[in-house]
């Protein structure tokens, strides 16, 4: 009896090997996002890459997620779309008491970074670095990261991808020390002036961008924009084969 | 009750002679005797409200809920055995979770009705099981705009512009009739509910009751919300009012 039942188990696991996550196919670029007096600002461009192709252009990677949070993706989008379930089913999970509590900002970044930790311990991780926006229980704002194999830091600017290379360093400078100074409109021009910076650098990006800003007053997401280029010293460019 | 000792009534999967399932009858008295459970459709919303009658002074105010959220967009009112309505929520709750998981999108009014409807109905089929204790209202918001349904121990469901279950149905439903509920705001619902729900009150009967609101309305942005004290208050002082015109008409 127990010979038989091991052959067919062998049998099984001979047929469907175990398999692991290969990478990311369909990829969005970087997230920035900083603390600013009011509250916690990030942003995005619109695209999703397939490889090197620009294969969507109107894709949404900051996801409000109730009153006071935004999820920022980067990295595979399925699996970001799979996360957005997740935390919708979460979220939909807490409002049956009906008591006045929600998930707030480090309920849901502690949740996510569980998550990314359990995948990558399975070898299945999900491919994404995330941003989370939001504010604490005190109302101070708050921004954190999580990445694919579980890391978790929190700072007052962090930027995934290629942004962690072209747009910390220009956010630290701006940013570090007058988190409690900088208004609304400078937040804005900070962070355009780094999305700007990483479409003239990073190949895999776009020239349409969404910002989201998470204040007491709550979430707002800006339709895509367009910021302005300057092309002209292209010209001047000599070598890398042309 | 001619039946009782006929040998019928003791199953559900036998029909009496003349066609009828007493233990689906019983089960709506066990339904009759719970505290009136009301639901009002209305232009802009839906408001469900429930005369919770108190089992002890030392329960703590807002404990066994009778009205409870499903979804965002969907409350749940329930008159009846406690502990069956709270089964029954939960099952609402996993098909409006299992229609997101394949669809993608908030479970509409009508499938909810028909499959909670089902559901129950099945309860009625085998005769090891009993059916349900209660009657459900189902209370949403969805593409078509405000929806009220009521699903009875039969399995038997209909949408409703207002409807009334519990003891004090009968008065309910005759003052739910008398309302112009298509030009009512949600807000205005509130209040004639709160009425309703204090001239169904028995106080000779049923000392204690704790009332329940709840709306879903375009103030609420669709969603399933308590209403705010200071409307239960407003409603209150309004039925409170309007009952005590009442009386001096009589004398």
């Amino acid at each position: 009896m127990s010979s038989v039942n091991f052959k067919s188990t062998r049998a099984t696991q001979a047929a469907t090997p175990i398999t692991h996550s290969g990478g990311p196919v369909v990829t969005g670029t970087s997230v920035l996002g900083i603390k600013y007096k009011d509250g916690v600002m990030l942003a995005a461009d619109c695209l999703a890459s397939y490889g090197s192709l620009a294969r969507f252009r109107d894709v949404d990677r900051l996801q409000p997620v109730g009153e006071h949070t935004v999820v920022g993706a980067s990295g595979d989008i399925g699996d970001f779309q799979y996360v957005q379930d997740l935390l919708e089913k979460s979220m939909i999970h807490e409002f049956y008491t009906a008591d006045g509590h929600a998930l707030a900002t480090p309920h849901i970044y502690s949740y996510l970074s569980r998550l990314m930790y359990q995948r990558r311990s399975q070898m299945n991780p999900l491919w994404n670095s995330y941003l989370v926006g939001g504010l604490n229980d005190s109302g101070e704002p708050f921004l954190g990261y999580i990445d694919l194999i579980g890391t978790t830091y929190q700072s007052s600017t962090i930027a995934t991808g290629f942004g962690a290379y072209l747009a910390q360093p220009i956010l630290r400078k701006a940013v570090e020390g007058r988190e409690n100074e900088i208004t609304e409109e400078e937040a804005i021009k900070i962070i355009d002036d780094c999305m700007r910076v990483l479409f003239y650098r990073d190949a895999r990006s776009l020239n349409k961008f969404r910002r989201a800003k998470v204040t007491k007053e709550g979430v707002t997401v800006t339709e895509p924009y367009s910021l302005t280029t300057e092309w002209g010293f292209a010209e001047n460019i000599i070598g890398y084969g042309a | 009750m001619t039946s009782i000792g006929t040998g019928y009534d003791l199953s559900v999967s036998t029909y009496s002679p003349d066609g009828r399932l007493f233990q689906v009858e019983y089960a709506g008295k066990a339904v009759d005797n719970s505290g009136t459970a009301i639901g009002l459709r209305v232009k802009d919303g839906v408001v469900l409200a429930v005369e919770k009658l108190t089992q002890s002074k030392m329960l703590v105010p807002g404990s066994n809920l009778r009205i409870q959220a499903a979804d965002r967009h969907i409350g749940i009112a329930t008159s009846g055995l406690l502990a069956d309505t709270k089964h029954i929520v939960n099952r609402v709750r996993d098909e409006a979770r299992s229609y997101r998981d394949i669809y993608g999108i908030p479970i509409p009014a009508k499938v909810m009705a028909e499959r909670l409807g089902l559901y129950v109905q099945a309860y009625t089929s085998y005769s090891s099981v009993r059916p349900f204790g209660c009657s459900t209202l189902i209370g949403m918001v969805d593409e078509d705009g405000p929806q009220l349904y009521m699903v009875e121990p039969s399995g038997n469901f209909w949408g409703y512009h207002a409807c009334a279950v519990g003891k004090g149905k009968q008065v309910a439903r005759t003052e739910l009739e008398k309302l112009k509920l298509a030009d009512m705001t949600a807000r205005q619902a509130i209040k004639e509910a709160t009425r309703v729900i204090y001239t169904a009150h028995d106080e000779a009967k049923d000392k204690e009751f704790e009332l329940e609101l709840t709306w879903i309305s375009d103030e609420t942005n669709g969603r399933f919300e308590r209403v705010p004290k200071e409307l239960v208050a407003e409603a209150e002082a309004y039925a409170a009012e309007s009952l005590s015109a009442e009386m001096d008409d009589d004398e």
